[in-house]
């Protein structure tokens, strides 16, 4: 058996080869944007970068670190990530857990009125004309009221919540516990790891949110780092409409300059994805299994 | 003491039989009491209810305008209702059906190339048989998924503009230059080929995870056999995730017609516009950006409603062919 595991045959060594592959053209992008961010203007002009910087030089990270504005978007985005998420499952908790409750009546109801959402919406429009009409257009709470709880996420973690023993919540009500009570010391407590992957979740759907900044936000210092970025890679190609009418004056976003722009948004991620991995792939299967 | 036990044993009856002649009485409490001893329950409902009524009720109530001539500063209660001259209108639009057939053939592309490559990937991944590779590369495969559009599009600019990095390569091997992002035809190749590349390992979580729960004896009974590699794949592992590849197919055919915004907007531009206008740029352009309200909410509401019936016939031939359905 040993010796039949260790044995590697053609096929297995095709597999690595593929495997590695497809690995390698996942990784490819950010090599080029480290290195585009890495080398000289002149060397990517005429085109020597490829995956490593040509006339290395830190130039455009000095640039973007001492620009008050990026950094700025940077805490500004990192603090409305922080508030929408603890929003969303302040939200998602109290909705989830009354809804395990068998005896609540209108129980059913409820959760028909929310699963509904799920399936059919009013689409773009209504939304916009919405956040309009309760004059939220340019406010934070645009980026945070909108897309505040996921039906989804609720009914994922209602699913966990309704897995814990019965018994223990029973024995804390005959303690004289309120439903509260068992909420906040017995239920929270159990379900740290559900709860953490839907943070997550709710995390980095803020974090990436383009869509609803775009449409909600003109005011330059209310936007998430994901619209900045937007604007500094689309920088030249508004700029090539602007030349016909001959524009003086409007700069020109380098390319190493948008690289690096493109690494500041991404390192963030990078930074806190590979040990968070686990609860996404949880929090998958666990969506998955309920739906 | 015995005498004592048995006493103890009846009482216990009795208070058991109590309570049971207490049931129909419980049950008969009136709904004010049960909302009286949920009340705490009912407060923490009070927060997500108001959401849901307010930014999920609300829109669909706004659908209404897709039947009037809407007015902005008179609302949906003051404005004229016109039927269905909106759809009407939509409906002899030229542009509304370039958004439409993009829709669907971006979508369709999606699923012809991105259907099949998390599948396979997912059945390489598992016959790897080496741990600590296998951790690493899935790794490395599931990071495209967390990163936005808007990273993406800008590495794909980058990347592939005349003077990026797949340029030069080619034009050192003598290849000279490709338009890949203006000309149409190598846009909808790129379109499709970096949602594969953003989606295909994160697409195999679900295929693995069902891999997993396949009857190890199966495996084992087949090696008796001599089963080669191939043949386990095609009569064990392939058979063993059918009903997971039914689910996720039934799911993408009822989100033919819905597209999300950021992809088609960060990757299209004005030079391939006729095939990167689909149905959420076009909603926002005529919406948000020209003002027309009621148009672009009608373009809304027909997507919403063909979204529907698509995902319910889907389910419907996934439970005629004796399949489970996502219901």
């Amino acid at each position: 058996m040993m010796s039949n595991r260790l044995r590697m045959n053609w096929a297995d060594l095709l597999i690595i080869i593929f495997i590695s592959g497809v690995a390698i053209i996942c990784l490819v992008p950010f090599l080029y944007m480290i290195a585009l961010s890495l080398s000289s203007n002149n060397a990517i002009i005429s085109q020597k970068v490829s995956l490593w910087p040509v006339e290395f030089t830190i130039e455009t990270y000095k640039t973007i670190l001492s620009d008050i504005e990026m950094i700025y978007t940077l805490g500004y985005t990192i603090v409305l990530t922080i508030i929408y998420t603890i929003f969303c499952m302040f939200l998602t908790i109290c909705a989830a857990y009354p809804l395990t409750k068998k005896r609540l009546k209108g129980r059913n109801f409820l959760l028909t009125v929310m699963v509904i959402t799920m399936y059919f919406s009013g689409g773009l429009i209504p939304s916009y004309l919405l956040v309009k009409n309760l004059d939220l257009i340019n406010t934070v709470g645009s980026l945070i009221l909108p897309g505040a709880m996921s039906v989804f996420n609720v009914i994922i973690l209602k699913t966990f919540f309704s897995s814990l023993p019965e018994s223990l919540e029973e024995s804390a009500s005959i303690d004289g516990c309120n439903d509260l009570g068992i909420l906040m010391r017995i239920v929270l407590p159990l379900s740290l790891p559900c709860i953490a992957t839907l943070s997550l979740f709710y995390a980095v759907d803020r974090w990436n949110g383009f869509q609803d900044a775009l449409f909600y936000i003109t005011s330059k210092n209310l936007y998430p780092i994901q619209l900045k970025l937007y604007q500094i890679i689309s920088a030249n190609q508004q700029l090539d409409t602007q030349q016909g009418e001959g524009s003086v004056g409007a700069f020109i976003v380098p390319e190493s300059l948008k690289a690096a722009s493109v690494m500041f948004a991404t390192v963030p991620i990078l930074v806190v994805y590979p040990k968070l991995q686990k609860y996404f792939v949880d929090g998958v299967l666990t969506g998955a299994i309920k739906g | 003491m015995l005498n004592h036990t048995d006493k103890g044993v009846i009482e216990v009856k009795t208070v058991l039989d109590n309570n049971k002649n207490n049931l129909p009485m419980k049950k008969k409490i009136s709904s004010f009491h049960s909302i009286k001893r949920d009340s705490l329950l009912y407060l923490l409902l009070l927060l997500p209810l108001a959401y849901i009524i307010i930014f999920k009720y609300a829109p669909i109530y706004g659908v209404l305008m897709a039947f009037q001539d809407y007015n902005i500063f008179e609302g949906i209660s003051g404005s004229e209702w016109v039927g269905l001259d909106v759809f009407n209108f939509i409906f002899h639009q030229n542009s509304f059906y370039r958004a439409l057939i993009n829709t669907l053939a971006l979508n369709f592309l999606d699923l012809v190339a991105g259907f099949p490559a998390p599948i396979i990937l997912a059945i390489l991944l598992n016959e790897l048989r080496y741990v600590r590779l296998k951790k690493l590369t899935q790794t490395i495969l599931y990071l495209p998924h967390f990163l936005s559009w808007v990273i993406i599009g800008g590495m794909v600019y980058l990347m592939f503009s005349s003077g990026g990095m797949a340029n030069s390569v080619l034009s050192s091997l003598g290849l000279g230059n490709i338009e890949f992002l203006s000309q149409k035809t190598n846009w909808l190749i790129m379109y499709v080929g970096v949602g594969v590349w953003q989606s295909v390992g994160w697409g195999t979580i679900l295929y693995l995870a069902s891999i997993v729960g396949i009857n190890k004896d199966l495996y084992e009974a087949s090696d008796m056999d001599g089963c080669s590699r191939l043949r386990k794949i095609w009569h064990i592992t392939l058979p063993g995730i059918k009903p997971t590849i039914i689910m996720l197919l039934i799911l993408q055919i009822g989100r033919m017609i819905s597209i999300g915004f950021d992809r088609p907007f960060v990757m299209g531009n004005s030079l391939v516009s006729e095939y990167s206008d689909v149905i959420s740029t076009y909603v926002y352009r005529i919406g948000i950006g020209s003002g027309d309200f009621s148009q672009a909410t009608a373009v809304g509401l027909f997507q919403s409603i063909v979204g529907l019936i698509l995902l319910v016939a889907a389910n419907f031939i996934a439970k005629k062919i004796g399949e489970h359905g996502i219901w």
